[in-house]
């Protein structure tokens, strides 16, 4: 773990996400959030999370942008900005109290990797001794979301399923 | 409905493309279980092959059969899935339990395995199906079929 890369990701992604805020022209915003996702998941592939870094880059960067795109040839390309500007600020106090509570918030989070941590302690290592010889799986993430927790993975199909029908049901105009 | 993307290169680098794309969702589905990925980054993949196929060959690829079936079949995926669950319900008395399914000359790891392989390939179809009905219901084309 070399703390440079971390400081590099981190400031990626910063610029990335700021980018994209300040970005006034929405399709060049949406390139750029595009690029958020593919550095948000070089993240995750950093810190050992394949999986979730696997599919931020196929949805994140590949399929939002598709459909934030079709979304954007629907209306206006351009930013509309609102008038008032007083408000602004109100926002911008609002969303640094916020950061300061979630930094303060961080610091109870137990160390990445600490064996001692109450999900490190209590659930995993239960799964990771029992996921081969049980399912025959050495992919424990898979054995967990299919196998041990297959009932919340069928609640997230039923999730995906009801975005599709919803789209349809609002937007579709055919006989 | 849909206009093809109007370029050579555009037609021709897909023609080559996308079959080994779509390999490549396959082969994520297939190997989730010892490695990184599994049914819904497939399904992701598959779904995002078909819209582009659909975005450069437009009413060529929207007749194909399997993009009419990712178009009206929404819910196999989700049924496939429930319907696993609920096999498993009536056969052994406990909702989506794939090792409490006795068959015959199968172990309990076995049957825990192939009931991982399918609730994935539920999931596949599910969200690839969902990706291409969200591009149908954002087409424009769509929308300029509503006002007539």
């Amino acid at each position: 773990m070399n703390p440079w890369v971390d400081a590099a990701l981190l400031l990626l992604l910063v610029l990335t996400a700021g980018g994209a805020l300040l970005t006034r022209d929405l399709i060049g915003a949406v390139f750029i959030l595009s690029c958020y996702s593919f550095v948000l998941a070089l993240n995750w592939a950093w810190l050992g999370a394949v999986d979730v870094a696997f599919t931020e880059a196929v949805v994140g960067a590949g399929l939002s942008t598709v459909f934030f795109l079709l979304a954007l040839f629907l209306t206006s390309p351009e930013e509309a900005r609102s008038p008032h500007h007083r408000r602004h600020w109100l926002a911008l106090g609002g969303l640094l109290a916020l950061a300061l509570l979630l930094v303060r918030a961080g610091k109870d989070l137990p160390r990445m990797g600490d064996p001692a941590s109450a999900p490190n302690a209590y659930l995993s290592p239960g799964y990771l001794q029992r996921s081969l010889e049980d399912t025959l799986t050495p992919n424990v993430v898979t054995s967990i979301i299919m196998d041990y927790r297959g009932f919340d993975t069928l609640i997230e199909t039923a999730v995906i399923f009801t975005a599709g029908i919803g789209c349809a049901l609002l937007l579709r105009r055919e006989q | 409905m849909i206009q093809p993307y109007d370029s050579l290169i555009a037609q021709t680098l897909c023609r080559v493309l996308i079959p080994w794309l779509q390999l490549f969702g396959l082969y994520v589905l297939a190997h989730g279980q010892v490695s990184p990925g599994g049914g819904f980054v497939g399904g992701v993949v598959l779904g995002a092959t078909l819209l582009l196929s659909l975005l450069v060959y437009g009413n060529d690829a929207a007749s194909r059969m399997i993009t009419q079936f990712a178009r009206y079949g929404e819910g196999m995926g989700l049924l496939l899935f429930a319907g696993l669950g609920v096999l498993c319900l009536l056969w052994a008395g406990e909702f989506l339990n794939y090792g409490s399914v006795s068959v015959p000359g199968w172990e309990g790891p076995v049957r825990r395995w192939t009931g991982i392989l399918l609730t994935m390939v539920g999931v596949y179809v599910d969200v690839a199906v969902v990706a291409v009905a969200i591009f149908y219901s954002l087409s424009p084309d769509n929308m300029e079929q509503g006002h007539d």
